[in-house]
């Protein structure tokens, strides 16, 4: 039995590629649950960003543009769910339903319509990829005993997305703790009507978070399709909005433990892929069945309190109605 | 002569087809307190969510100062010195007092140099003022009467010139309530200008220069305080000559019906909010519980309700009814023949968007009268409902009508006719009164005393301290989750009562502020609790 | 205050909603350069135009009335269940194991078998989130969902490992027995004359659909548990006011939901494929909530919402067989139906209202009468 394998270098390097479209996810979900917006249409924002970058990235061979075009398309489905759930007081789970399907059959719709290809886009290739970073020194200390590798193999070589994904973390805890507007916007999930006699307007608030949202699962969507895979092919987010969601409610709506729980999930996905590595360290065989659905079932324990009571924003999920 | 602090000419606020507010007109003289007085209903809030900018008038001008002022949103309200305290308060419970205080009136973009200038000027306004405040608490752990402190400090550090309070007096105990106006008084010799709504006529008396009656969305006059009377106003407020006073002969109890003994609740968060209590209620009584809203009252009501679960012993008629399990709950309580009146009507009480007549079945709905078979019997339903409206006057009398449809009065009547026909032999009722026009008040009471003249025995939780000392036959103190004594209403008064719900017993010895405040602060848990 | 009548709640604000739909849809069609009048003229032929094209869209529509119903139950206590696709998958398992391994002498013994096995499977899936959310508070729209990722890794791990017959590649079950061949509308139609379609799967599954129509109806608005189920849904305090316990309904309403969903394989598994097969729902499960939120949670709403599903979702795939536009479009309608009846119901609603208190203020100001 070989358990150190179950950490072997290859697996922890999957790890931090597969956390990044999570992360990035997750800390979108923070944004706007903190909020008060509860958002389960993480899902269809990522994949509706995965088309549009992967199709602009095709087009103009520039995956700069494909990520452009990939926020852009994530953001116009939060912007729907800002105008039901904020703007019409609609039903939050509702809506994230409805953005889920709209991106599922869209992509595959407009796929079809511009490239025939049964509803994927073509390969990129080139600069239509987001290529990996080589860090500085990452070759020249590759041969320093087990810190060499770590560096040159774990941290190095990774697409830009991925430091991005990284600096987002500090980034969101520094906004969310230590601005006006990181307090303006845990209030208006704490309560909204704190803010509003404040003078401060909240839907003009919940409209910033939701945007934020929308640009951060911009960029997951742009990352999976572009960074992660060479191109867009339909359904390809499999789950990871929800995913992400289950890792929000494990982080208890906090930016660094968010990081923890997407690399927990990360790296069960990332050790699904190798059923030979968890053979030789287990002695059997588990079933591959089994492994997808890990995650799921971590999830419902997870949301069972018997790791901890996760307490949501008090707002969350209400629309907001004026009153004395 | 001064131009008026504040104005208001012609306001008129529809909500749909209801009238809010009629071509209302006001003028406030800077440095005076102006008290609105008027029932539920009757505009008052509408008013000053006007002047707050929360809602748009849909014709009418106000000025500030002599000048004419747009107020769009709360921000123009606040640029315009406009602070407002309002009956819920509107603070981020998970924050300190500090960063409520700066919530919208931070200076740039970081927070730390808007901590400490804000705690700068907090000390300043708490000398002047004499407004004591922990900056660093966080409000869910501070008591109500700090709570809104920091609403008037809040209102203070956005310079406000026009400080409007909604009820300010609902949460807080009458020492509490002498302290608050203390601080009133202190920022009106400081020039500020004050506007009290109340619908507590002694509030009104005791501490306004001027006084606005507000009926049906009308103004229907403005006097001097020291010029009028309580009879008057509460006459101009409902239109008509009312009895202040419940008409009733003196009670003849009988046995014990309900025997409580050591009972304990402990809520999620591991605070015990029953304490050991020990009360009886005898046949043909009416023992009153006050208190100030959240020490135990709604527990007590909800575990005989049979909401929640406790331990203790609980009898009724000497034979002990069950505090967990599976017949502890609101069913077995209406089996064993006790019927409730909730405190809160419209979350319990009734379902808003469900029609009378399913309402008048609510809670009875598996009654034999009310089934056949398998399935409910409708018809049964509708013609008892309508017999029952008939007998409580409801209006409109119709079964069809959604329960959100009526007025606060009638929804009552309709929970009231409910239980009250059962005939029970315990009555438990909430705030029987809360929300309900003046006319239907005296209708309720009629009710609750003519059902005590049956014989039955009647738990009564009301925080209207008048509503309590006139209705009740007995009155039972409550603080902290227990009963700090027990008095015959006849033998005791408003100051006695206050006292005791302080926390106080030795009522009999002169209490300073300082050492009620102690006492309160003492207090388990946060007896704050939205009502 | 209700402003506006009755009947402009239940027909006038879903019609709207289902014209806004359309539009959009239409302006989706036109943008990859297609003819919506053409798709429309396409989709009416190939759904309602034949006996064949209707034998498909009740086909599908007989799904589409068990998922429905499935989530408006739910709703009526409050709950969103998402988890109608994984519940329909068990119901599918549960109708296999039932018919493959008792030999069912007729097939009118075989359907009350089997549906009796799908309502179980279909509800002990649905019972663990309701388990968690009455007792422990997890929310159950995220543990459903979860659970019907679970449900497809069970489903895939039975058909692959266990159920496969051997030497078939295919991950679906054998074929069941003739003898539980259940009677389609062409055998059923016969007797009476009327030549239905032989090839159309549409079979005697539509009536117990409608049977369960008529008997949520009667739960919901006729019983006791109705009203027991619907106070929960509308105030939870006043349910635990009234003895109405918030488990015991949990578990009852998503009980009765799971094995709405669960059954819907009567019709497809045991009906139409005769087989098991790993994609057996197809998204049915998530379909149930549009047509609930179109029918408005009302049994016959839903019963006329499914069968306006149904005409979609046949007429799509005609529209897929002679155009180039992908069955997606369907998914597409759906989205854009739950968004507008579902979450921005308000956007229809608000300027509706408007009128209608714009037409009483107007006629009330004619003859003078008593103001409110």
């Amino acid at each position: 039995m070989d358990f150190l394998a179950l950490f072997d270098l290859s697996v922890l390097d999957s790890t931090v590629r597969l956390t990044t479209p999570l992360l990035l996810a997750c800390l979108a979900g923070l944004f706007s649950e903190r909020a008060g917006i509860f958002d389960i249409g993480l899902e269809g924002k990522m994949l509706f960003a995965a088309f549009f970058s992967a199709a602009v990235a095709a087009m103009t061979g520039s995956v700069w543009l494909g990520l452009l075009a990939g926020i852009a398309a994530s953001m116009a489905l939060s912007g729907i769910h800002g105008l039901a759930s904020i703007t019409f007081r609609g039903n939050q789970l509702i809506s994230g339903v409805a953005i889920n399907f709209l991106a599922a059959g869209m992509t595959v719709l407009i796929a079809q319509d511009w490239f025939q290809q049964g509803g994927r886009t073509p390969s990129l290739i080139g600069g239509g990829r987001f290529e990996p970073i080589t860090l500085p020194f990452a070759n020249a200390l590759n041969g320093v005993p087990f810190f060499g590798p770590i560096y040159a193999e774990l941290i190095s070589g990774h697409s830009i997305l991925v430091y991005v994904s990284l600096l987002a973390v500090p980034g969101t805890w520094w906004l969310l703790f230590r601005t006006r507007f990181g307090l303006r916007l845990r209030a208006v999930g704490e309560n909204p009507a704190a803010v509003d006699t404040a003078g401060v307007s909240v839907m003009g608030l919940r409209f910033v978070a939701v945007g934020i949202c929308g640009i951060l699962c911009g960029i997951a969507g742009a990352y999976l399709a572009t960074g992660l895979q060479a191109g867009f092919v339909k359904d390809m987010t499999a789950g990871r909005g929800f995913i992400a969601l289950a890792a929000l409610i494990f982080a208890k709506w906090r930016p660094w433990h968010a990081l923890w729980a997407t690399l927990l999930f990360g790296y069960l996905q990332a050790i699904a892929l190798r059923p030979d590595i968890i053979e030789g360290a287990l002695g059997f065989r588990v079933q591959v069945q089994l492994l997808d659905a890990l995650p799921y079932i971590l999830t419902v324990v997870i949301l069972a309190g018997f790791v901890g009571k996760a307490i949501p924003p008090r707002a969350g999920g209400e629309p907001y109605v004026k009153e004395r | 002569m001064t131009a008026p602090a504040i104005e208001l000419k012609g306001i008129s606020k529809a909500f749909g087809p209801v009238q809010a507010n009629k071509d209302i007109s006001i003028r406030v003289m800077p440095g005076t307190i102006h008290g609105i007085i008027g029932e539920n209903g009757a505009g008052k809030s509408t008013l000053m969510s006007i002047l707050y900018g929360f809602y748009k008038a849909d014709a009418g001008e106000v000025f500030i100062s002599g000048q004419k002022t747009e107020i769009p949103d709360s921000q123009a309200a606040i640029a315009a010195g406009i602070g407002m305290v309002f009956q819920h308060f509107k603070l981020v419970e998970n924050f300190t007092v500090l960063e409520n205080i700066i919530l919208g009136a931070e200076d740039g973009g970081l927070l730390k140099p808007s901590l400490s200038k804000a705690r700068k000027t907090l000390l300043e306004l708490e000398k002047e003022y004499d407004l004591k405040v922990d900056p660093d608490a966080v409000i869910e752990q501070i008591g109500v009467g700090m709570q809104q402190r920091v609403e008037i400090l809040k209102a203070l550090y956005r310079q406000a010139n026009i400080l409007t309070l909604d009820e300010p007096t609902g949460v807080l105990t009458p020492a509490e309530a002498d302290q608050l106006f203390r601080i009133l008084g202190r920022l009106k010799e400081e020039g500020k200008t004050i506007i009290l709504i109340t619908h507590k006529l002694r509030e009104i008396m005791d501490i306004t220069d001027t006084v606005s009656v507000m009926r049906r969305g009308e103004m229907t006059a403005t006097v001097k305080t020291a010029e009028t009377s309580p009879e008057e106003l509460a006459e101009l407020m409902v239109g008509r000559k009312v009895l202040l006073r419940v008409d009733k002969e003196p009670a003849t109890p009988g046995d014990v019906v309900l025997d409580v003994k050591n009972l304990k609740v402990v809520d999620d968060q591991g605070v015990e909010r029953l304490r050991g209590i020990d009360l009886q209620v005898r046949a043909g009584e009416i023992l009153g519980i006050a208190g100030v809203a959240g020490n135990g009252q709604s527990e007590l009501l909800e575990v005989l309700g049979g909401y929640e679960d406790a331990t203790g012993t609980v009898t009724l008629n000497g034979a002990p009814i069950d505090l967990t399990g599976k017949y502890s709950d609101g069913r077995s309580r209406r089996d064993r023949g006790i019927a409730h009146v909730p405190e809160d009507r419209q979350r319990e009480g009734l379902i808003m968007d469900f029609a009378a007549w399913e309402n008048t079945a609510f809670g009875y709905h598996r009654d034999a009268a009310y089934t056949s078979g398998l399935l409910s019997n409708n018809a049964a339903i509708k013609a008892d409902t309508a017999e029952k409206m008939e007998r409580f006057d409801v209006r409109p009398p119709h079964p069809h009508l959604a329960a959100k449809n009526f007025s606060g009065g009638n929804q009552q009547k309709i929970v009231l006719a409910r239980e009250i026909e059962r005939n029970p032999d315990l009555l438990l009722i909430g705030q029987p009164t809360r929300g309900v026009d003046i006319g239907a008040i005296e209708f309720i009471h009629q009710q609750i005393v003519a059902l005590r003249d049956q014989g039955k025995a009647i738990l009564l939780v009301s925080v209207e301290l008048e509503e309590i000392l006139g209705l009740a036959d007995r009155v039972a103190v409550m603080f902290d989750g227990q009963i700090m004594g027990e008095r015959l209403t006849t033998e005791t008064d408003e100051k006695e009562l206050g006292l005791l719900m302080a926390g106080i017993t030795d009522t009999d010895k002169p209490h300073t502020i300082a050492e009620i405040e102690a006492n309160l602060a003492q207090a388990h848990g946060n007896p704050h609790k939205e009502i | 205050m209700d402003v506006m009548p009755k009947w402009a709640e239940v027909i006038l604000v879903p019609l709207i909603s289902l014209i806004l739909a359309a539009l959009l849809s239409a302006l989706v069609i036109l943008a990859i350069g297609e003819n919506p009048v053409e798709a429309v003229n396409l989709m009416v032929t190939g759904a309602v135009g034949s006996t064949y094209g209707w034998g498909y869209t009740l086909y599908y529509a007989t799904n589409f009335m068990f998922t429905g119903l499935a989530v408006s139950v739910a709703f009526h206590a409050g709950l969103f269940n998402i988890g109608g696709e994984g519940q329909a998958m068990l119901g599918g398992l549960g109708v296999a194991l039932v018919l493959l391994f008792i030999p069912w002498p007729h097939w009118t013994i075989a359907l009350l078998a089997a549906t009796a096995g799908a309502a179980v499977f279909g509800a002990l899936w649905a019972a663990i989130p309701a388990y968690l959310q009455a007792k422990r508070g997890s929310h159950i729209v995220i543990t459903t969902i979860m659970f019907n990722f679970i449900a497809a890794a069970v489903l895939n791990y039975m058909l692959v490992n266990q159920l496969r017959p051997a030497g078939s590649m295919d991950p679906a079950t054998e074929r069941f027995r003739e003898a539980v061949h259940l009677p389609s509308l062409h055998e059923m139609l016969a007797p009476i004359g009327i030549n239905f379609s032989k090839a159309a799967p549409a079979n005697v599954s539509l009536v117990i659909a409608i049977i369960a129509c008529v008997l949520v109806w009667l739960l919901i608005w006729r019983t006791p548990l109705g009203l027991e189920i619907r106070s929960y849904g509308k105030s939870g305090r006043a349910a635990k006011y009234a003895g109405i316990g918030a488990v015991r309904i949990t578990m009852i309403a998503m009980l009765i939901s799971g094995a709405l969903a669960g059954m819907m394989a009567i019709n497809n598994v045991m009906g139409e494929a005769e087989r098991l097969v790993l994609n057996a729902v197809e998204g049915t499960g998530f379909i149930g909530i549009a047509v609930a939120l179109m029918g408005r949670s009302h049994p016959f709403g839903v019963f006329l919402a499914a069968i306006l599903f149904g005409f979609l979702y046949q007429g799509g795939a005609e529209l897929a067989l002679w155009t180039s536009i992908p069955r997606e479009l369907i998914v597409v309608i759906q989205a854009l139906v739950i968004l507008f009846t579902g979450a921005l119901d308000n956007m229809v609603r608000m300027p509706l209202e408007r009128i209608f208190l714009a037409v009483r203020t107007a006629r009330a100001s004619k003859s003078v009468g008593p103001a409110e």
